[in-house]
């Protein structure tokens, strides 16, 4: 291997200076002469029909510059998924005739000062006609549950399907053949992101008609072109600067800002900022899933095991967002780096009317490798086998076949786990010890590609 | 009085110089160091005093700058980020969280690093718990801790041996 | 009531890239007459320094000094596309598209030191600033000198274009068969407990994880994302949600005194080793680590306390009315776990 010189040596950041004496800068540090400021009005209800919007005393307030509702959006979708195909679109930048979770943006109001743009905000009424909410993600799923989605059922619908499977080997005779049938339930609520610094955007309309964008997005292109979109605005006048984000974690790239910070520019033809607040971070900002992972496995005596089924539900809160692409990398990831030649799984990304799931470091996986490695102590647990070696018999090797019918390759589970137990002082018995990612070898009668009935030995 | 559109005069000492506001009279001293004054070290993270981004020192003391009407520091003492170091040169614990890593997104470095200097003052060989609890109104997402406690410490040693 | 003891372990993977693919990025690098290379990109640094990681990759590739490079992101006007820092890509592909620029711009470089040491460029080797002959060390140039003799005298740029790409593979809605990931990063967490049976409260004693990166490109920020990411994922374990009564929206926070997370004081002792078995695909065998270190920590520590106490607390987070309700029905029930939890 090629003699690295400068890759691998811990170089002290390039940033770091700027960090440690305050200058880096930041979106909140951009400043243009004149700038207004942006607050958002919120639903107080989870579910409910706006019969009314009246911004009358909000617009008369002194200091106000301009109101923002549904009607100023152009094309008043979020699309943030359109560009990668997923669809159809189902959240309004601005809610118009319905509001499906507290804290759905209604209306924005433009002022002068942070503090009279709050003291406007509170003078705007809103008449909703409350709903009950859809909150439990079985009763989503069920029958008896209202539809919150336009097309019917409280599922993102797949290729006709509302929910995403695998289908690998047989796992019917994995459980007709296995010794021990193992189950767990595994559950999370949604966590947010909570990044020291908020979101923040702030527009500059330009002398030629352009915007000039700063803002904090974790993808600067991905929220242009969204943007663009939304005001149905050619892309070439549109002009993000960004790049330094004070904490992301997946937070940060839902385009949530910058649409309605334009169109505010737009309508004022002055700079306006629109930095959220910590309530807002919590409280309204996009968070992981909360999720429910159901396990039912098939174990044999040594250890092995030979099959998996596996439930799966997301709560995606009120709307797509990046849950759907979400719900497929879970998916992928949910069976675990093991090798079971017979995996069956359904995958649902199911809605709630509460603020929208979205991504969050580890997206979809973190759930996946909570369950899989409970599960799997569990299995260690109920059968008796070492935890170690239950891990290390099961994993995945290099040239198996995954449930997902990739060929695994840059497998090194074992090795972290030797290296593990090295570092805590475990010593590992002799059989272990000897095992590796590349100890795998194809047998002629090897059925780990998938099809047929379940492998017996080794 | 109008909060909203009445202005408050407010003459305080600002990293050792003098300076004279006039503000709207509920202004924060985050607020009137950010945006009136433009010294951006001091951060915007939470405005609940909750976080401790926007921790500076008056009269020496960490203080909440987002909770703190500006008007309460007529005739006091306010130290910023800003004021620890001059341009091109590094206060030894600037110097050690750089060496250390101890900024990731650097959101929480101004308040960490003012926090620990009056930290210093009043202890100059903290424990690493002492350390730990002097931060404990510091919130960080980013780096878990430890780089900046590590810091600290160094800081503190580099501290005591070169002055 | 007792404070209690108990090991936990947990084995994961973490895949590499945006799922499915299709999230390019692109680079440009643009060399000024003095030798100094400025790499063009629309990419984000979240803090977990990709600023300077490509920095290193790009003066490795170019041969160049680390300080020569400036790193300009992100400006959609003057930057080509980059899908965006998430999915633990950033490294991976924003490092391939500035490899790929960075060996353009090389072959330049070499193509006009050849002319001026009068060699072939396949004889030349470009290394912290110099390209100098194969052999002959002191048959040397600076790249300063280089690149004022490219623009000045021949009228030659020096730039490289970059672009990685994994095509979008689509997922067979029948079998679930797709392409999701460049490549797979691991780890082993190895988490210690003490459970105070009497308040339930958990407290993690120590973090000891394996992390298999593929190829650090900087050591200590490697390191970084192992200790902030042991923290959250510690916190996940233990003290975070967004609605504590899920699926209810009641006591929905809004305040850090009501969403709790770490301080300095809850830290607990992290140690960890890096594996690097460099991947098929990544930019020196870079595989994406950012992610993966607040994973592996969640399911180590709910098994540490199964090990401890005997309960298995599978509802995140494991607050301690959990612990203790658990308790509670072991006592009553005598089974190995809450009916409830399983």
């Amino acid at each position: 291997m090629k003699q690295l010189g400068i890759v691998g040596q811990s170089v002290r950041r390039t940033d770091g200076i700027g960090h440690v004496t305050g200058t880096t800068r930041y979106v909140d540090d951009v400043f243009y002469p004149n700038m207004l400021w942006l607050k958002m009005v919120r639903s107080p209800v989870a579910r409910g029909i706006i019969h009314s919007v009246d911004t009358s005393q909000a617009e008369a307030f002194p200091g106000v510059a301009a109101v923002i509702t549904a009607r100023d959006v152009p094309n008043n979708w979020y699309t943030i998924l359109g560009l990668i195909g997923i669809g159809p679109n189902d959240e309004p930048v601005l809610a118009d005739s319905e509001v499906m979770y507290e804290g759905e943006p209604i209306c924005a109001i433009v002022a002068e000062s942070e503090e009279i743009a709050c003291e406007a905000a509170s003078l705007v009424r809103v008449e909703i006609e409350e709903q009950e909410p859809v909150l439990d993600l079985e009763y989503a799923l069920s029958p008896q549950a209202p539809a919150i989605k336009k097309w019917g059922n409280n599922t993102y619908m797949y290729d006709g399907m509302d929910h995403r499977q695998v289908r690998f080997g047989n796992i019917e005779a994995a459980f007709a053949q296995a010794d021990h049938i193992i189950e767990g339930s595994y559950q999370m609520s949604p966590i947010e992101h909570v990044p020291m610094e908020t979101h923040v955007c702030v527009v500059n309309p330009e002398g030629d008609g352009r915007l000039t964008v700063h803002t904090n997005t974790q993808a600067l292109y991905f929220s242009l072109d969204n943007t663009a979109i939304i005001l149905k605005m050619p892309t070439h006048r549109l002009h993000f600067i960004g790049g330094t984000v004070g904490g992301g974690f997946g937070g940060k790239v839902d385009v949530i800002t910058e649409p309605i910070t334009c169109i505010a520019a737009m309508k004022t033809g002055r700079a306006v900022k629109w930095r959220w607040t910590r309530e807002e971070e919590f409280r309204r900002s996009s968070t992981r899933a909360g999720a429910k992972i159901e396990f039912r496995d098939a174990v044999m005596n040594d250890g092995r095991i030979i099959g998996r089924k596996v439930r799966s539900l997301q709560d995606a809160g009120a709307y797509h967002r990046h849950s759907p692409y979400g719900l497929q990398k879970h998916m992928a990831n949910v069976a675990g780096p093991y090798n079971i030649p017979n995996v069956w799984i359904d995958a649902y990304c199911v809605y709630t009317n509460r603020q929208p799931a979205s991504a969050m470091r580890g997206f979809g996986v973190t759930e996946a490798s909570f369950a899989v490695e409970v599960q799997m102590e569990k299995i260690a647990r109920t059968i008796g086998i070492d935890s170690w070696e239950i891990r290390m018999v099961n994993a995945y090797r290099n040239g198996q076949m995954r449930a997902i019918r990739k060929v695994v390759e840059d497998a090194t589970l074992v090795e972290t786990i030797k290296a593990a137990a090295d570092l805590v002082g475990y010593e590992l018995p002799a059989h272990l010890r000897a095992m590796h990612s590349n100890d795998y070898t194809r047998e002629d009668n090897d059925q780990s590609h998938g099809e047929g009935a379940p492998r017996h030995d080794r | 009085m109008n909060t909203l559109t009445d202005t408050l005069t407010v003459t305080f000492k600002l990293n050792s110089k003098p300076v004279a506001l006039a503000v709207p009279p509920l202004t924060t001293l985050r607020s009137a160091l950010r945006e009136h004054l433009h010294l951006h070290a001091t951060k915007a993270g939470c405005g609940q005093g909750g976080c401790g981004s926007c921790t500076v020192l008056v009269n020496g003391e960490p203080t909440l700058s987002c909770l703190l009407p500006v008007a309460l520091v007529e005739g006091q003492e306010v130290t910023t980020l800003e004021g620890i170091s001059s341009y091109g040169s590094l206060h030894p614990l600037q110097e050690a969280f750089y060496e250390h890593f101890a900024a990731q997104c650097g959101y929480c470095t101004s308040g960490m690093i003012l926090t620990a200097k009056a930290l210093l003052e009043r202890n100059p060989h903290p424990s690493r718990e002492e350390i730990a609890e002097a931060l404990s109104g510091n919130m960080c997402r980013c780096t878990g801790y430890l780089p900046i406690v590590e810091a600290i410490e160094d800081a503190a040693r580099k501290m005591e041996e070169g002055q | 009531m007792a404070k209690v003891r108990g090991r936990g372990i947990a084995a994961v993977n973490y895949p590499t890239g945006m799922n499915l693919g299709g999230d390019p990025s692109q680079a440009l690098i643009f060399c000024q007459p003095t030798g100094n290379f400025s790499v063009k990109l629309a990419s984000t640094d979240l803090g977990q320094g990709l600023k300077t990681a490509i920095a290193q990759i790009a003066a490795e590739t170019l041969g160049a000094s680390l300080d020569t490079i400036i790193v300009d992101t992100g400006d959609t006007d003057s930057a080509p596309h980059c899908m965006g820092t998430f999915a633990s890509r950033g490294t991976h592909r924003i490092g391939n598209a500035v490899i790929m620029a960075a060996r353009e711009a090389r072959q330049a470089l070499l193509d006009i030191a050849a002319e001026e040491l009068e060699a072939v460029p396949e004889d030349l080797v470009a290394a912290n600033g110099e390209i100098y002959v194969k052999g002959s060390p002191h048959r040397k140039i600076s790249i300063p000198e280089v690149a004022g003799a490219a623009h000045f005298k021949y009228g030659r740029t020096i730039s490289g274009r970059g672009i990685f790409l994994k095509p979008l593979s689509k997922v067979d809605p029948e079998t679930g068969a797709c392409d999701p990931d460049s490549t797979e990063a691991h780890a082993t967490t190895v988490a210690d407990v003490e459970v105070d049976t009497e308040t339930g409260e958990v407290t993690v004693l120590r973090l000891a994880s394996a992390y298999e990166v593929g190829q650090q490109v900087n050591p200590e920020m490697v390191n970084g994302q192992i200790i902030g990411g042991a923290v959250m994922g510690m916190a996940h374990a233990l003290m975070e949600s967004v609605f504590p009564y899920y699926p209810s929206l009641d006591h929905h926070p809004g305040s850090f005194s009501e969403y709790l997370i770490p301080t300095a004081l809850d830290v607990p002792e992290i140690e960890s080793v890096v594996l690097e078995y460099p991947s098929s695909n990544g930019p020196y065998g870079v595989k994406g680590v950012g992610e993966m270190t607040a994973n592996s920590p969640i399911p180590a520590i709910v098994n540490a306390i199964y090990d401890a106490v005997g309960v298995w607390i599978t509802d995140l987070p494991v607050t301690p009315e959990k612990v203790l309700r658990a308790l509670e029905e072991k006592e009553a029930y005598g089974s190995a776990g809450s009916r409830r939890n399983q």
